[in-house]
């Protein structure tokens, strides 16, 4: 359960973000979360109940924009979206692919208030 | 500075707030620092855009610059419980400590049991109990660096908290992770949790011993590890038997004497 770490480290850049800009809660936050970043959605929002708790994200409504894993084939360089990181290219069945999209794991942007 | 948030506020215009008293008997007022509030932001919309782990992965950096600085191999081994990362250790450090500066940080739950282990090899050890935490990181290997405070030319063994999931994320600064799997775990364990195996450098097939017993098929882990990271490289031995612990050995000193370059 890392994502307990995950989300406190939110809270912890949260409670940065309302002291240097003066202000008291945190209205909403937009996070981005890649297929292949290592978080659980589930483990993610059993932590966020636990740890968002009597901090400055307690109300604020969470998004989280998904983005899907793609990759590129080593071997004939076309890209296609991927589900593990031990898929194959679907065109010539080499193994050898390089992560183009899908590891991302960020907090985009906050409202605060 | 401000009272009321802490910032520094002579870059910041600040506004002092007057609460409405009713019914005030002047001469009882006590004229105290005004204080200083924020400006309101109202529904402020900030980028943020950093990525949610950045500060371990500030302070893993940190680790790293200090390792290399001290020319310290820092080594994370990381395995599901009961892999045998204690007892490579403990066989590793018997075999070698003649020959190389041993250091090790043991990382588990709770109990002091592995680093009792350790102790009794004659080697410097510091235990970190995480508690209900599943992973070590950053932060806490900067600390007991600190405490154990491992000289110039050394080897650091980290043993991770037994858990194939969670320490792949969290990068300690090391020069080198080590995963291993014993062969009582299951050939699939490689596809069944890719963050590990992709972000190791060696893999470690301990417990050979027990292939005959065992339904284990060793190309085929090695072709699924292969699957999620073409550069793993693998040493299969037995820390009861002692056999491929030689190879290991020849590992380390490679490794070491790597380092032992990079600095000249
Ligand atoms: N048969 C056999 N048993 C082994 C071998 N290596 C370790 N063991 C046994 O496996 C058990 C677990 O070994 P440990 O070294 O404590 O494993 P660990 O990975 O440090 O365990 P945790 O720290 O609890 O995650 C012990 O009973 C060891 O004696 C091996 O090569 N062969
Ligand atoms: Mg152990
Ligand atoms: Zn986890
Ligand atoms: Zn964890
Ligand atoms: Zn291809």
């Amino acid at each position: 359960m890392h994502e307990l770490s995950i989300v406190m480290s939110i809270v912890e850049t949260a409670e940065q973000k309302v002291r240097e800009h003066h202000a008291q809660t945190v209205e909403s936050i937009d996070l981005v979360i890649g297929d292949l970043s290592g978080v659980d959605r589930h483990a993610l929002d059993f932590a966020w109940e636990a740890g968002v708790k009597d901090t400055v994200l307690q109300a604020a409504k969470r998004t989280i924009i998904q983005v899907p894993a793609k990759a590129k084939c080593l071997e004939c360089d076309c890209e296609f979206q991927i589900k593990e990181l031990f898929d194959v290219c679907p065109l010539c069945g080499e193994p050898l692919l390089q992560i183009i999209q899908g590891k991302e794991l960020q907090i985009k942007s906050m409202v605060l208030n | 500075m401000c009272a009321t948030c802490g910032c520094d506020s002579e870059s910041k215009i600040s506004i002092h707030k007057v609460e409405p008293i009713a019914n005030v008997n002047w001469n009882e007022v006590q004229f105290t620092k005004p204080v200083e509030i924020p400006i309101p932001v109202g529904g402020k919309e900030i980028k943020v855009e950093q990525n949610i782990l950045w500060k371990n992965k500030a302070l893993a950096q940190d680790n790293r610059t200090f390792f290399l600085a001290n020319n310290i191999v820092a080594l994370n081994l990381v395995s599901s419980p009961g892999s045998g990362k204690t007892s490579l250790l403990e066989r590793t450090l018997q075999d070698l400590k003649s020959d190389l500066d041993f250091f090790v940080i043991e990382g588990d739950q709770q109990t002091s049991n592995d680093a009792d282990r350790i102790a009794a090899t004659q080697v410097p050890v510091i235990q970190i109990n995480t508690g209900k935490g599943c992973h070590l990181d950053a932060q806490m290997i900067r600390e007991a660096v600190r405490q154990l405070n491992p000289s110039e030319n050394s080897v650091l063994f980290i043993e991770n908290i037994g858990n194939l999931v969670c320490p792949a994320m969290f990068d300690l600064g090391e020069q080198k992770r080590v995963v291993i799997i014993s062969v009582t775990e299951g050939d699939d364990k490689p596809l069944k949790y890719p963050d590990m195996f992709a972000s190791s450098q060696l893999c470690i097939i301990n417990k050979i011993d027990l292939l005959p017993y065992v339904n284990f098929n060793l190309e085929q882990v090695k072709s699924y590890a292969r699957q999620v990271n073409r550069k793993m490289e693998f040493i299969e031995l037995s820390c009861t038997t002692g056999v491929g612990l030689t190879e290991w050995y020849e590992w380390l000193k490679k490794i070491n004497a790597e380092h032992t370059l990079v600095r000249v």
